[in-house]
């Protein structure tokens, strides 16, 4: 049993490990190393420049900007996709007719769940050009054409989506219009996730909450939401994840990649931009390496958030 | 308490003696389930349509020529079927190259993810050596590393690749040149071949942790078996473990192919030919090319046409298995 044991063993992870640390932790490493010099790419020359490039880019207009509208996404796509996902999960599950023991479907519930899940299928860039075809700015877009043809805005004032930079609630608009299109790509999946969990809380949970009297929504509220915490809070390092990263969106579909005047710059597009667009390596990996700053403390606080007792049935 | 009643719930209410309602709260009780059935229903069909009626017109409109798309951009039906906007998007447009590039990267990327990942996730779980809690948490500290970490690095390490690796083999006598610049252009910029190591790369984090977390669940007892039958260490794992695994590997083999076939940030950095040989651009990235170039000549129909070919093959591949699909996605990320 023992011959040959290391040399499997070795065998098994050297390509693996090899891989890995050629093309993800070298990289990281040389990421960090980077941040700490002026490198402008045209060079070898790497001057070491210490924390400059950190210092710069607290003072930063763009890169504060930059970090407020990630800070955004990360709030508001969780939180719609998941409200809403839960609210469609709950139609789907509870809003069936008769039999009020246990979650009933309502008729057709697979049929609603296949349709449903289709936007998860198509590449957040493909996704962003559909909408692009939607988002057009003259009565050829399909949401102003629609619009206009009802009367609800005029001919004249068409809705120009991304580009239009006034704040709505302190938040440009076109951020707005994306969050939309992250809700629309995102919901059906969740609502899947959830269903799914709905269906695996045990019946006689709910016959015995509908034998004390309680009705669907309040079964819902107090029954089926606290069960369903785990898969929420799933569910929401994963959106927080994805919020990080909208990067296909803005560059699909925003003027000038982040614009208009700079209204939906995300750190991805403010890295990319002073890497290939200015030569800025150093700068780059420097806003780099804080963003990955920020994504471990998010990750580090939703496994303390999600740490807690789980309730297993 | 409504009008059906299992026997589970008629049996449950009598026991427990529950009170029961008078009658006008029992029809009241029933009208509620009606109201909220058409509710759910009305809500169910918004958010349905809400969701296929933008892919539906994109679809119908590729059917259509530009004047119409011009005139009556929002109708549903096309005038007549203008069958050589496919054709167009696919020739001119380039999306019969980005599918074949598509095609082979992911397939060549998922395979070998799963091969490496699944292997080195085996090796992990399920044999005590010095190192290994290292390894795994190496692989493991990647998972929330935003991939723009990598972005300049990667950039320049693979645009410099070809003459390093050329520099390397070049000081072995005789052969070495010449291996150097056999090796070179794959591991270079705008090779599928370099793609593909980078996207096995960049899925070992997750499919090490997952496939890690699924060898552990396995029975010990059936591979002691094998191994007091005399079978080697590999031998257990291709003939026994690795079958064992099966539920596991389709729910990331699944994860894998669509997180591959969607990836447009690796490609835009890297596949840009240095020289002047063509482009191999895999379809995310070749449909932004198509839109980003849209403005300037405007074909309207064969943008339609180009959205639609990438649409239709996933569509038709998830509504076949969408069972597996939507188990498989939802089991990989709840694990």
């Amino acid at each position: 049993m023992r011959h040959g044991r290391a040399r499997f063993i070795t065998g098994f992870l050297a390509l693996p490990v090899v891989l890995y640390l050629y093309y993800v932790v070298a990289p990281f490493g040389q990421s960090v190393y980077f941040s700490f010099t002026s490198w402008r790419g045209f060079s070898d020359e790497k001057p070491f420049v210490g924390l400059d490039n950190y210092v710069r880019l607290f003072r930063d207009e763009l890169v504060r900007k930059a970090f407020w509208h990630n800070v955004f996404f990360l709030v508001a796509v969780p939180v719609s996709t998941i409200a809403l996902a839960l609210f469609l999960a709950f139609l789907l599950n509870v809003g069936g007719q008769g039999n009020r023991a246990g979650i009933r479907g309502v008729r057709g519930s697979s049929v609603y769940k296949v349709i449903f899940f289709f936007p998860q299928l198509l590449s957040l860039v493909l996704v962003a050009i559909l909408w692009q075809a939607l988002y057009r700015g003259d009565d050829q877009g399909l949401i102003n054409g629609l619009l206009m043809k009802l009367h609800v805005i005029s001919r004249d004032e068409p809705l120009k989506f991304v580009s239009d930079p006034t704040p709505f609630l302190g938040v440009p608009a076109v951020l707005w219009w994306l969050l939309l299109i992250a809700i629309w790509g995102g919901t059906g999946f969740y609502m899947v996730l959830f269903s799914a969990a709905m269906q695996s809380i045990p019946r006689d949970i709910y016959e015995a909450a509908l034998l004390d009297g309680a009705s669907r929504v309040a079964s819902f509220v107090r029954v089926t939401l606290p069960l369903l915490r785990d898969t929420v809070s799933v569910a929401w390092v994963y959106l927080g994840f994805i919020a990080l990263d909208f990067y296909a969106l803005v560059f699909v579909m925003t003027p000038s990649q982040g614009g208009p005047n700079h209204a939906s710059e995300i750190f991805a597009s403010q890295i990319n931009f002073n890497a290939f667009n200015s030569g800025r390596y150093g700068y780059a990996c420097a806003l780099a390496v804080a963003l990955t700053i920020f994504a471990l403390l998010l990750a580090a606080l939703q496994l303390r958030v999600i740490r807690r007792d789980r309730i297993e049935f | 308490m409504s009008t059906v009643t299992t026997p589970a719930g008629e049996r449950a209410a009598r026991t427990a003696a529950a009170p029961q309602p008078t009658r006008r709260a029992r029809r009241h009780l029933i009208g509620t389930d009606t109201f909220f059935n058409g509710f759910s229903h009305v809500f169910l069909l918004v958010w349905a349509v809400l969701v296929v009626y933008p892919m539906v017109w994109a679809a119908l409109s590729s059917f259509k020529d530009d004047a119409q798309i011009i005139r009556e951009p929002l109708s549903l039906i096309p005038h007549s079927l203008h069958w050589d906007n496919f054709a167009r998007a696919w020739t001119k447009g380039g999306l019969g190259s980005f599918f074949v590039n598509t095609v082979l990267v992911v397939g060549g990327g998922v395979f070998c993810t799963m091969l490496l990942g699944s292997m080195a996730a085996y090796v992990l779980a399920r044999y005590e050596f010095f190192g290994n809690r290292f390894i795994y948490y190496t692989f493991l500290a990647g998972l929330p590393v935003p991939i723009y970490l990598a972005a300049v690095p990667l950039y320049v390490g693979t645009f410099k690749a070809p003459g390093q690796i050329a520099d390397f083999f070049g000081r072995i006598p005789v052969v070495g040149s010449s291996i150097g610049s056999f090796i070179g252009p794959y591991l270079g910029p705008n090779s599928r071949v370099m793609l593909i190591l980078v996207y096995v790369a960049w899925s070992l984090s997750f499919t090490v942790f997952f496939m890690h977390s699924f060898f552990r669940t396995l029975p010990t007892t059936i591979a002691e078996a094998a191994l007091v039958d005399g079978a080697s260490h590999s031998r257990l794992f291709f003939g026994v473990m690795l079958p064992m695994a099966r539920p596991g590997l389709i729910s990331i083999g699944i994860f894998n192919v669509i997180g591959q076939w969607n990836q447009w940030y690796l490609p835009y950095l890297l596949m840009q030919p240095s020289g002047g040989e063509e482009k191999k651009q895999v379809i995310a990235q070749g449909l932004i090319n198509l839109s980003v170039n849209q403005g300037y000549k405007s074909d309207w129909s064969g943008m339609f046409a180009g959205i639609t070919l990438a649409m239709l093959p996933v569509l038709v591949v998830y509504l076949v298995f969408q069972r597996q699909v939507q188990a498989g996605l939802t089991a990989s990320i709840t694990k």
